[in-house]
């Protein structure tokens, strides 16, 4: 798949041993001395701790922000390791990445929290650190962990500079008044070129060259500096712990065994077991059984105050209870709720189906448990002829969703029929009847199956997004033409120094959807970032496009395309649909069509031999085996007509490269 | 006999080529062996022997002559029983042949590698065996393996009219398979060398059946052909699931070892290595390695999948022996997979068995996951 190509274009993650930093002040619960240095984070019996010591003006909240592999997770590991959060060895790697699939993948999908405890000036302090995801696709967890901090480290790359991201990252951060250091990190790197980078961050940000710490997460350099940064330059949260309780729920998590944990931050009061508390959007009432702080992993308090972040148990089992953005207060004391969020925006919208229709219960209740610690995807339910029941999911991007499945096979072992991605589009009605039936003039779809017919549509609309390239100039001849084949429309173009460009563009989003992130890479030689933002909406003539096996359609494959792109893409899906179906005993046509009328055609041709030649005594047993797997492969075709696809075909024809 | 002069390339049996042999030692370990197994499958009757390889036909007829004379010795061997060996044309001289002959070998089976022109410049292609054409009255030569390889179509025809010439009443005829671990496979799946189409290889063997068939050959499995009644019963017992004992470095066997007081079918492996298995031999009196037992659906399953490979099929009676409560009918005869393919045409279910039809023979491989996920569903 083209996504493992872009995994491994990013900076492998190597660390080496970093040079011995000795803790300055040893967190309270590891007992001083050398069996200190046992990893004690797990949370199970363990003495609750005592958070009281910690008041407002000693505490300080802040993310990591940065682009893609430009060392955030490397920078948390560091500081767990100085404050003695986890001991120093040379396994911490990406200890905040709790994932597999972000282990696997070197990219950090879900944010994680941790507290610090720090000495500084003979003065303790209580560091929050709240991970963010590094990929565009999940910048909206961003600006959710933003909202429990009161300053960023801006992490930016000595080598490649700043990058799309970073900029989209910076307007976050700088958009929420939070103080901003900027932190260029990999300066051990043999190219890096510190100098430049800070120019560029001056340039673009308007933030002094001095301010820059240039540091080396890998290797440790620095990294304390970046720590009495944060105590000077980001402001305690303001709030007190005489207030009434004000709890914004910023993350959550699902376990198993104790339900819903809910991660909050508090802006007022405190909390504590026992304490009876309402959510503000459900006006649910809950006992707290237990709160703690996550260092990273969960470990018990007595109480939590204002300007802390924590965790709490409270007897939340439903997968709707714990709203993210959601405030919690004491019952009787209501206070005025946070501004909570705007919900997350899905992007991309596929279907998602049981491979066995028997499997459909499984599949519901493992997508509960994921879309709790996920809450981003959304889910409608939805049917048809060819797949049965299923669901409409709606991803924040293609990344977000390939992640989604693969943790729906890691973590609930479950394998689905995903549909071909598909973005949202509205059709404006001029049918008096279609309008009665939806009780609007303006409809979105989120189905192709949904598609309006032209005759009783005055206009279709498609979503745009707002693109920013970050790339070195040899590649702007390229990265151009991709843009116009892609529809999109300049907007700015300005040298961030004497070799980067940023571009501006404003794209139709369904011609980004799929693959423009790993075109883009691939032919700029990696070094060409990209970010985007939601754009509204445009008016475009749009087509439903069907792709017909020996004239079935398959359901997957059905798009909603720009008229103009028709016979392209119906040539190019025939064409890589024949590569993809193996021979079977009949000849199969494989169509493109829009409405009746065919745009495409690439034919397979019937196996006309297919049987080994030898099989003796000795040749059984091996035999037996090979067919047997082919008979379980076999169960997992899907079935067009009397044509067997394996599971995969479709998503893989949609990626425009073959190349892995 | 696990011996060989060399490797060649498209082999990937289980053969070692070493400098000397000491034959008295293996004879003596192979006798031991069949003793064993024989008497632990409580076998009454052997109805054929066939010495495979490696190159057994590099053994003396004394190695031979012991080992019949050994299982004669524990079960019965009738006198018209088939005994094969299995030789290479160039290791194929006249004078131990006679030996051999002697010895109770009635049937020879010799393996010849046909190619085209180019593609495959390096392959073993011995002489047509001309020297063993004078020592062929009726029974002493009627098998002969051609592999054949090409991209003339037209060569490959004229090569298999060739070895109607010699070969009087059995051909087996095999379009090259690339197995894993082979230097040829290699060389074909790196791009050294080009692999056929696969149209010309089904015009190739659509063509040569045609043609046996026209000379009056029965084709009785998907790649062996015979007239004049002249099956290898012994290969037949493996497509028809019966009982086989194996005796020898790697052999294969499937039996029931009545003599442990066992009723159930067993997939056994003898130990790969030579040496390490006539120690074995010395030692325990057999070198199987490996002994599966084989629910009853895994039989079904082979018997099914070797069946189907021959022209008779599976029949009635020998799917009742095994599941005497659930007929053919009743699994393949419902509306399902099997159903279809034989409204196709590929598959014929009647009172005759099951099997497939002439169209359908040639792409068996494609038929069966189907057939065994509706055997699977019972």
């Amino acid at each position: 798949m083209a996504l493992a190509g872009r995994t491994a274009m990013w900076w492998a993650r190597l660390r080496s041993p970093c040079p011995a930093v000795v803790p300055l002040c040893y967190p309270p619960w590891l007992p001083v001395g050398p069996v200190a240095w046992e990893r004690l984070y797990s949370s199970r019996g363990q003495e609750k701790l005592d958070m009281s010591m910690y008041p407002v003006e000693s505490i300080r909240n802040f993310s990591i922000i940065a682009h893609v592999d430009h060392g955030k997770s490397t920078l948390a590991d560091r500081l767990l390791e100085i404050t003695g959060t986890i001991a120093k060895t040379d396994h911490n790697k990406q200890v905040l990445d709790k994932l597999q699939v972000e282990r696997e993948r070197g990219i950090t999908v879900k944010a994680q929290s941790a507290s610090l405890f720090y000495n500084h000036d003979g003065v303790n302090y209580l560091l929050n650190l709240i991970d963010t995801p590094g990929h565009v696709d999940f910048s909206y967890e961003v600006s959710r962990s933003l909202s429990a901090c009161q300053g960023v480290i801006l992490v930016v790359d000595a080598n490649e500079g700043i990058q799309a991201q970073t900029v989209a990252n910076f307007y976050l951060a700088f958009e929420a008044q939070l103080a901003i250091i900027p932190v260029i990190n990999k300066i051990d790197l043999k190219n890096a070129d510190p100098e430049r980078v800070e120019k560029q961050i001056e340039k673009l940000f308007d933030i002094p060259i001095d301010e820059c710490v240039r540091i080396s997460a890998k290797q440790g350099t620095n990294v304390e500096k970046v720590l009495q940064k944060v105590i000077e330059k980001i402001p305690p949260p303001q709030c007190n712990t005489t207030d009434p309780l004000k709890a914004l729920v910023f993350d959550s998590t699902f376990d198993h065994y104790r339900g819903v944990i809910a991660n909050v931050a508090l802006f007022g009061g405190e909390i504590q077991q026992g304490h009876k508390i309402v959510s503000a959007h459900t006006k649910k009432r809950y006992e707290v059984n237990e709160v703690g702080i996550l260092t990273p992993n969960e470990q018990p308090t007595h109480k939590l105050y204002a300007g802390q972040v924590g965790y709490v148990i409270a007897g939340m089992k439903e997968v709707t209870e714990a709203q993210i953005g959601d405030t919690l207060f004491l019952y009787k004391q209501p206070v005025e709720p946070l501004p909570g969020f705007k919900s997350a925006k899905p992007m991309v919208f596929a279907g998602m189906y049981p491979i066995d229709q028997t499997e459909y219960n499984n599949l519901k209740s493992a997508l509960e448990r994921l879309t709790l610690n996920d809450s981003s995807v959304t889910v409608h339910r939805d049917s048809s002829l060819a797949l049965g029941a299923g669901w409409r999911l709606g991803f924040l991007g293609l990344l977000h969703m390939e992640v989604f499945n693969q943790r729906l096979e890691q973590e609930y072992n479950m394998s689905v029929i995903l549909t071909a991605p598909t973005v949202p589009y509205k059709a404006i009605l001029s049918s008096a009847k279609l309008i009665k039936e939806y009780g609007k003039a303006e409809i979105t779809i989120i189905n192709p199956a949904q598609f309006p017919d032209k005759l009783s549509v005055s206009e279709y609309l498609e979503p745009t997004v707002l693109g920013t390239i970050v790339t070195p100039h040899e590649y702007i001849g390229k990265i151009i033409a991709l843009c116009q084949d892609c529809r999109a429309v300049q907007k700015d173009m300005l040298y961030i120094d004497e070799h980067r460009i940023m571009l501006k563009y404003l794209f139709p989003l369904n011609e980004i959807v799929v693959d423009f992130y790993d075109t883009l890479k691939s032919l700029s030689s990696g070094y060409a970032s990209f970010d985007y933002e939601d754009a509204g909406y445009q008016a475009a003539d749009l087509i439903k496009m069907d792709i017909l096996l020996n004239g079935n359609p398959v359901e997957e494959l059905a798009m909603i395309i720009h008229h103009d792109k028709a016979h392209a893409t119906g040539k190019f899906l025939c064409e890589r649909l024949k590569d993809a179906i193996p021979r079977q005993l009949f000849e199969i046509a494989i169509q493109a069509a829009i409405g009746k009328k065919i745009i495409a055609r690439e034919t397979l041709k019937a196996y006309r031999k297919n049987v080994v030649a030898k099989c003796y005594g000795g040749d059984i047993t091996r035999r037996m085996k090979l067919l047997k797997r082919q008979a379980e492969g076999k169960k997992l075709m899907r079935k067009i007509g009397n044509v067997e696809v394996p599971r995969d075909a479709f998503i893989r024809v949609l990626k425009r490269q073959t190349d892995k | 006999w696990p011996y060989c002069r060399k490797r060649c390339s498209y082999c990937n049996f289980n053969k070692y080529v070493v400098p000397v042999v000491d034959e008295e030692a293996v004879a003596t370990c192979l006798v031991r062996e069949a003793r064993t197994l024989l008497c632990l499958s409580q076998v009454q009757s052997v109805t054929s022997v066939f010495f495979g390889g490696g190159t057994p036909s590099l053994a003396s007829p004394h190695t031979v002559a012991a080992v019949l004379e050994a299982v004669a010795g524990a079960a019965h061997l009738p006198t018209g029983a088939e005994v094969t060996l299995e030789a290479n044309p160039s290791s194929t001289s006249t004078s131990p042949l006679a030996g051999f002959k002697a010895a109770g070998i009635n049937r020879l089976s010799i393996g010849v590698q046909v190619r085209g022109a180019p593609p495959h410049p390096n392959l073993h292609s011995p002489p047509m065996p001309s020297a063993a054409t004078p020592l062929t009255p009726p029974q002493s030569l009627d098998d002969a393996e051609l592999q054949l390889l090409g991209r003339e179509h037209t060569a490959a025809e004229a090569r298999g009219a060739a070895a109607l010439g010699f070969c009087d009443n059995h051909l087996s005829l095999y379009q090259l398979t690339l197995e894993q671990g082979t230097a040829l496979a290699a060389q074909v799946w790196g791009g050294a060398l080009p692999a056929p189409p696969q149209d010309l290889l089904a015009d190739m063997y659509q063509t040569a059946r045609a043609m046996l068939v026209a000379a009056g050959f029965r084709h009785y499995e998907v790649s062996n052909f015979a007239r004049k009644g002249s099956l290898s019963t012994h290969n037949l017992s493996y497509w028809r699931g019966e009982q086989y004992i194996g005796v020898g470095p790697g052999a294969h066997g499937r039996f029931v070892p009545w003599g442990e007081g066992s009723h159930s079918r067993e997939a056994r492996v003898q130990t790969l290595e030579p040496d390490a298995w006539m120690r074995e031999v010395q030692s325990r009196g057999h070198g199987t390695r490996r002994r599966v037992v084989l629910s009853l659906l895994e039989q079904l399953e082979e018997l099914l999948a070797l069946g189907l490979r021959t022209d008779e099929g599976v029949t009635p009676e020998r799917w009742g022996h095994l599941s005497p409560h659930l007929s053919l009918e009743a699994v393949f005869g419902v509306p399902g997979e099997a159903k279809d393919l034989q409204e196709q045409g590929w598959l014929v279910l009647d009172s005759r068995g099951l099997r497939c039809s002439w169209e359908g023979l040639a792409l068996l491989d494609s038929l069966l996951p189907g057939l065994l996920c509706q055997l699977q569903q019972h």
